[in-house]
């Protein structure tokens, strides 16, 4: 074919065009900020159903919705909607304090009600709220001006922390009660920081900034994000300049782009990658266990597997997690492991054998990191044969108590609270622990009621410390969360893991 | 009258196929590891509260007694509520229908153009370094799976030539004036072309990537049968009348040789159909495959069975059209 001037011509014209069909130029000046999400939003009742508790959806219910109480950005609790909270002396009653002045989307105001009655609707099982049990603790709600109080059916520690934690959310009793539940999930309403303007399932959610908004109009007037679940597309996304920001991508893209045309973050976030320990077959032997962690060489895998974003832990708490004790260490020993696993009868020549099960591609680097693991065992005397499965069947196989002797996991636990980490994950009748020695659950059990905080803490810190000593679950790192952003952004990365656009400013 | 058989015949084996199709899929998915109440389990619940959520969503009866629940409730147009969105499941999928039928016939209608433009270039220059670069090419583009093109396309006219949308349906700040969700064939319809454009825009790449693989067959297969029949008696008969090549190709051969392909083409749209999975996920498209996709990870049942009884549907009727369309093509059916 012969490429003549007029035909050339025509081409570029016609790439012109193309390249006038709105896109967004890569932000110099940011109107509307885009992000691109990983993840869609099924449902915009945060209370209800499968959405309620996955953590990864919580960040865009918190652009729209308040949590009874403010979470910052390092996880600490701030007054909120409630400005004010505790029990009485003897733990039978709660009071809280509900915030003046606060308007809901729609203009009409919130009140106390809205609190006593979110509460309420939250313990009510038939409502669908998967935690409803953890509300139930609390009855009897009595409203009086900005004060509500309940009376305390069971103590529960943590049932403040709850308040900004999953299905935590305050929402509108008159608004809902007028248009029910099909009528606020096509148009809902909250206090927060931004509004609802447009949602296209699947595709995007558009958000225009709540000028009333109780802690500041945030910076950005209109915030678009769309739903894009593949990785390489967000990447894409962002290259483009379609999107100003995004995250959960593969370290080593974040790793090209950050330092070119894009700026990045990178903070450690509340989830662990973990192996739980069955207390089955070879891993009722301690000699097994605590070679099968002493073998692990957590450092080398994140510097290796996740360009060294990671930190390495070995106990179920992180560092900002409120019973972190720096001093409980497993050290990394290959030489321990051979001589624990010679005093069982095996060695290199005569491995103990096991099935490790693991996610591929659920977490970065997840199937890789048990690869590497595996690598490291065998060279000590243990030889673990990998069985990929979906995550949904890890759920299952958790809850029935059938998980292979190993199996990586990864645990949120966004409050920090050690009940919903070491806790559940440890203490044997809980279903998404696996863990079922008499003793442990001696130790854990009084802790659940426990009233006196510092008494509370230093438990769970002797838990973990027992758990380290005797290998009943290996810990293996603290993910760090990597986002992407155009320069004209400043993002402020959140701990929980939570990307909220109303801490995003521009630069 | 023989039609009319073909069509009967074809409508009774329809319907015991997507009744096979509906048991199958209800019981298979409650077979397969992972149920919804695991991924919901809250930290701490106990067996009752697990009973007790097991039971809100009517999972704690006997397979067969929900079974009858679901099939009654499908019988008079109730596909049930999706546990994900907790939206009836049937507005679901035919809100997202449009978006998956309209992506699906743009890649149908470019796989056509660039394949039927392929094989009659192909058998027009045969024999030269032409035809030579065309099943090269077509090579190239069949031994490429649809979601690689995808990524091909992102990277080419997403990145590196910023001038398509990598992502969604349609750009979210615009006004939608339509009332269907057929948003390409209704912003012709309005003649609103600034929709129609930006729609176009965002549909353009993933509906290329599907459209690539299927062109490459349409372009082999049509070339083929293009080649056959041009050493037919009749062919060359229209030679010696004095008739051009073009003439000869276009308005002789062409007939009788897009047959085999117009049945090829039946049964791969139902493939690309398909295709749409992974390709609507790679490009945020709001269709079905896209919703498909979320369905299975968060193990939304009734949203899954809907999809698949919808994705049978289409796959049944799409067959059923081109037989029929083959029937009432072909002489031999036609006229026995």
């Amino acid at each position: 074919m012969k490429l003549s001037r007029r035909s050339l011509m025509k081409i570029s014209a016609a790439g012109v065009a193309a390249g006038a069909i709105g896109l967004p130029a890569n932000a110099q000046a940011i109107e509307e900020l885009v992000i691109a999400y990983n993840v869609t939003l099924p449902s915009w009742d945060p209370t209800v159903g499968p959405s309620a508790v996955n953590p990864t959806i919580q960040g865009l219910y918190q652009s729209v919705f308040d949590q009874f109480i403010l979470q910052q950005p390092d996880l600490k609790p701030a007054p909120g909607l409630l400005t004010e909270w505790g029990w009485n002396e003897d733990r039978s009653k709660v009071k809280m304090t509900v915030r003046e002045g606060v308007t809901w989307h729609d203009g009409s105001p919130f009140t106390a009600e809205d609190v006593a009655w979110s509460l309420e609707r939250a313990a009510n099982p038939e409502t669908g709220n998967p935690i409803n049990f953890v509300w139930g603790s609390l009855t009897n709600f009595v409203v009086e001006g900005n004060t509500v109080t309940a009376d305390v059916k069971q103590f529960d520690p943590t049932i403040f922390k709850w308040m900004y934690f999953l299905t935590g959310y305050v929402l509108p009793k008159a608004y809902y009660e007028k248009v029910g539940a099909e009528g606020f999930e096509a148009a809902p309403i909250g206090t927060g920081p931004y509004m609802v303007e447009k949602f296209e399932r699947n595709a995007f959610v558009r958000l225009k900034a709540n000028a009333n908004y109780w802690g500041g109009k945030p910076d950005f007037d209109t915030v678009t994000i769309k739903f894009v679940p593949d990785a390489a597309a967000r990447v894409a996304e962002v290259e483009s300049g379609n999107s100003h920001v995004t995250l959960e991508m593969p370290y080593e893209e974040y790793d090209r782009l950050k330092g070119g045309p894009l700026a990045g973050v990178a903070a450690p976030i509340s989830d662990i990658g973990m192996i739980f320990l069955n207390d089955i077959d070879v891993m009722l032997d301690p000699n097994v266990r605590k070679a099968a962690a002493h073998a692990v060489d957590k450092q080398t895998i994140i510097d290796r597997l996740l360009s060294g974003y990671g930190v390495k832990i070995d106990t179920l708490e992180t560092p900002e997690y409120d019973a972190y004790d720096p001093s409980i260490t497993v050290e990394y020993s290959p030489e321990k492991a051979v001589e624990l696993l010679a005093a069982s009868g095996y060695s290199v020549d005569n491995p103990v054998k096991f099935k490790i099960q693991t996610t591929k591609g659920f977490k970065p680097k997840d199937y890789e990191m048990v690869q590497a693991i595996v690598g490291l065992w065998r060279k000590v005397g243990i030889e673990a044969e990998i069985e990929v499965y979906e995550i949904a069947k890890h759920y299952e196989l958790r809850a029935a108590d059938q998980l292979a002797p190993a199996a990586f996991y990864n645990w949120g636990n966004s409050v920090g609270d050690p009940t919903t980490s070491t806790g559940f994950a440890m203490f044997g009748p809980s279903p998404h622990s696996v863990w079922d020695g008499e003793d442990l659950i001696g130790m854990i059990g009084p802790l659940w009621g426990e009233a006196d905080e510092a008494k509370r803490i230093a438990g769970w810190k002797a838990v973990d410390k027992f758990i380290a000593e005797n290998a009943l679950v290996i810990p293996l790192l603290q993910y760090v969360q990597p986002i992407l952003h155009a320069p004209g952004v400043v993002v402020t990365p959140h701990a929980s893991g939570a990307l909220l656009p109303h801490l995003m400013k521009r630069a | 009258m023989q039609l009319l058989r073909v069509f009967l015949l074809r409508l009774v084996t329809t319907a015991v196929t997507l009744v096979g199709v509906a048991v199958i899929v209800f019981f298979v998915i409650r077979v397969v590891p992972g149920n919804p109440i695991a991924m919901m389990l809250p930290p701490g619940a106990t067996e009752a509260d697990v009973a007790a959520l097991t039971a809100l969503y009517g999972l704690d009866k006997p397979l067969p007694a929900q079974f009858l629940i679901w099939a009654g409730g499908v019988l008079q147009g109730d596909f049930g509520t999706s546990i994900t969105t907790r939206q009836p499941v049937l507005g679901l999928v035919l809100g997202r229908l449009p978006a998956t039928l309209e992506l699906s016939v743009m890649a149908l209608v470019m796989a056509v153009v660039i394949g039927g433009v392929a094989a009659l270039t192909g058998t027009r220059r045969r024999g030269t370094r032409v035809e030579g670069a065309i099943d090269i090419a077509n090579g190239m583009a069949l031994s490429v799976p649809d979601f690689l093109w995808g990524l091909v396309l992102i990277l080419l006219f997403g990145v590196l030539v910023p001038v398509f949308h990598i992502s969604g349906r349609v750009t979210p700040s615009l006004e939608l004036p339509f009332t269907t969700n057929f948003y390409l064939f209704e912003s012709l319809i309005r003649l609103r072309f600034d929709l129609w454009l930006d729609i176009v825009s965002h549909m353009l790449m993933p509906a290329l990537a599907l459209a690539v693989p299927l062109a490459a067959i349409i372009g082999q297969l049509l070339k083929q049968s293009l080649k056959e029949t041009m050493h037919l008696d009749y062919v060359t008969l229209a030679r010696t009348k004095g008739y051009g090549e073009n003439h000869v190709i276009l308005r002789e051969a062409l007939r009788n040789a897009v047959l085999p392909t117009l049945t090829l083409v039946g049964v791969q749209f139902t493939f690309l159909i398909g295709g749409t999975v992974i390709i609507e996920r790679l490009f945020s498209y709001e269709g079905l495959g896209n919703m498909a996709i979320d369905a299975v990870i968060n193990r939304d049942l009734p949203l899954i069975q809907g999809i698949v009884i919808l994705f049978a549907v289409i796959f049944t009727g799409v067959n059923l059209i081109v037989d029929l369309l083959y029937a009432a093509l072909n002489p031999r059916l036609r006229h026995a």
